[in-house]
């Protein structure tokens, strides 16, 4: 290993670390335990009474769509908690701990010790996907079907989700920069983007033309799209996507989250230095 | 003291506490107009997350109305998809209510002791629930802000029906429920200020599951029909004030009839009227606000006696 891989994968295990420690030390175990499921399967019951009651009041049952909702909400958690993990370090050392300035002047590179810090997020965040999807097969009857032959392209697909995701929280990291303290609105805000243009909970076909495209755009789409594709059955629901092959959409995905990881260099380089250069590094906006 | 010294000093102290409410509105209605970039990522950023909810009811209908050719069957369709569509529209303009409510209101007590303006606060001469009104009063105008866009996009963008069965009572009914829900969260201001960051975690763990059980995205009188657990729950969440207001404010605005209000469970196909529901929502403003003073004062007695009132990053 180089030296400056050494340097990087030491600033990645400590800052992960201290994210764990961050995010879990506040409690006993079993209680942060409970608190990191709680969230997802509360998200994931909104879903089902959604469905439960347009069926009551609709008087029509789909249980390809509840599926296809099913499934892209428990994935969607990665989202929420991946993209929260990220920029929220910026904020949270600036705004609450005031330990940015500290951090900042250390001999580490800030880009690694942000994506460290979101590990933890990350491996709660699979946690409560797995919890959420055993649930949904057992307690409500989500059509789950993988073959075996679906599982290396499944991992393949993941790992360049979490890999575009990240990538798109350390952009938003560097925005964050010269931002004031609107945290919980880019927590809210941004996954909502890919809420609605991605597919996640509703077939791209439910949106109007433009905002397919702007879905198509987004490599998350592709993601959400592939992973149904390898762990539920075939159903007639068009997604919008039909034209691809899995391949076709893996190497989308592979050639979109190289793009993202670009990008969120670029930007997170320019949200530094602006930041350095209005003075905003290390300000703090309490109101 | 005298009781006439006493009686002589109330306007000064009112003159003062209102002082104090104008004093921390203040910074949060000219703190935001000075970051405008706020209305960005709280006004426009989280209509999107509300504008997928609205798409689910779409998908839904859309796939309930492939194949159907009757007039009014599609007729029935459409309208029960209107009618869920403006349920989640009301629900979103709540949400950003309850939001300020956990973050800015709940939790705020203790970002103060964190960032170390709480000991200034305890040393001025107030009464601490002006100081908490002030920051309700400037939360509501900065998250009203969000709930007008959000029911204005709503309306606009998703060519939802709304019909106004009775002005006075839904105005009754919205500031009800703000004075109750603000109420709860000064009382769980005071019950954070004793608390570390478990204040943080508990905030974020009052976000998706109060949204389920109070009905922010369906009626919530669907869960009764789940049985005794739905029937729990639903009991469990009118004690929320946005589950009685949201049901209340869907009753009088949604046309076509209450859809799916709470039961009353002594009286079959009786239901919360919109009456009834304000008359429950005084009584929680009233209790909330009475819990909130009590609790106040008990919790700071005891942080104080604990030395907890300053200590940081716990």
């Amino acid at each position: 290993m180089s030296n400056a891989a050494r340097k990087h994968w030491r600033s990645f295990k400590w800052a992960a670390w201290l994210g764990w420690e961050m995010d879990s030390n506040w409690t006993e175990p079993w209680l942060f335990m409970v608190y990191s499921v709680i969230k997802p399967i509360a998200g994931a019951f909104i879903l089902v009474l959604m469905y439960n009651v347009f069926t009551l009041i609709g008087q029509f049952r789909d249980p390809d769509l509840f599926s296809y909702i099913y499934i892209g909400n428990a994935f969607f958690i990665f989202v929420g908690n991946t993209l929260f993990g990220t920029f929220q370090v910026i904020q949270s050392d600036r705004e609450w701990y005031q330990t940015l300035r500290y951090t900042y002047i250390s001999p580490i590179s800030y880009y690694t010790y942000i994506v460290g810090r979101a590990a933890s997020k990350v491996a709660v965040g699979a946690l409560a996907v797995l919890i959420t999807l055993v649930f949904g097969v057992f307690a409500l009857g989500v059509q789950f079907h993988m073959p075996l032959d679906h599982i290396p392209m499944f991992f393949a697909a993941l790992a360049l989700g979490l890999f575009c995701l990240i990538s798109i929280g350390i952009c938003l990291a560097g925005v964050s920069f010269m931002t004031a303290k609107h945290t919980h609105g880019l927590a809210e805000g941004i996954p909502g983007v890919f809420y609605v243009f991605c597919g996640v909970l509703f077939p791209l076909t439910a949106l109007p033309g433009w905002a397919q495209s702007v879905g198509r755009g987004i490599p998350l789409t592709y993601w959400f799209d592939l992973t149904r594709r390898l762990i539920l059955p075939p159903s007639s629901i068009d997604s919008g996507l039909g034209f691809f092959n899995d391949n076709e959409i893996l190497v989308l995905l592979l050639a979109s989250s190289l793009i993202f990881f670009l990008l969120s260099l670029g930007i997170f380089k320019l949200g530094e230095y602006m930041a350095r250069k209005a003075g905003k590094i290390d300000m703090t906006t309490s109101y | 003291m005298s009781a006439a010294t006493a009686t002589s000093r109330i306007p000064h102290r009112l003159k003062l506490n209102l002082q104090a409410i104008v004093g921390r509105a203040y910074p949060r209605i000219v703190g935001a107009n000075r970051e405008p970039s706020w209305i960005f990522f709280e006004a426009i950023l989280p209509l999107l997350g509300i504008a997928a909810y609205v798409f689910i009811y779409k998908a839904l209908g859309d796939r309930a109305l492939f194949g159907v050719t009757d007039p009014a069957e599609i007729a029935r369709i459409r309208g029960t998809t209107n009618s869920l569509i403006a349920t989640v529209v009301l629900g979103g303009t709540m949400v950003a209510f309850w939001l300020n409510v956990l973050w800015s209101m709940a939790s705020q007590l203790y970002w103060e002791k964190e960032i170390g303006n709480l000991q200034l606060y305890m040393m001025a001469p107030m009464s601490r629930m002006a100081l908490l009104g002030g920051m309700a009063i400037g939360g509501m105008f900065m998250t009203s802000v969000r709930a007008i866009t959000t029911l204005v996009v709503g309306v606009v963008v998703f060519s939802i029906t709304l019909q106004v069965s009775n002005p006075l009572l839904l105005l009754g009914v919205f500031f009800v429920t703000l004075i109750a829900l603000y109420g709860m969260g000064m009382m769980l201001a005071s019950l954070y200020l004793l608390w570390g960051r478990e204040a943080f975690n508990l905030s974020a763990l009052l976000e998706e599951p109060i949204f389920f059980s109070s009905g922010f995205y369906f009626p919530v009188g669907g869960f009764a029909k789940f049985g005794t657990i739905g029937g729990a729950m639903l009991a469990f969440a009118t004690a929320i004030p946005a589950t009685l207001g949201l049901d209340a404010m869907r009753q009088i605005i949604v046309p076509g009839g209450p859809v799916l209000p709470i039961p009353v469970p002594w009286s079959q196909d009786a239901f919360l009227t919109a009456d009834v529901e304000f008359g429950i929502l005084i009584v929680l403003a009233v209790v909330f606000l009475f819990l909130a003073r009590q609790t106040l004062a008990y919790l700071e007695m005891l942080a104080r006696r604990e030395g907890r009132l300053t200590s940081r990053h716990q």
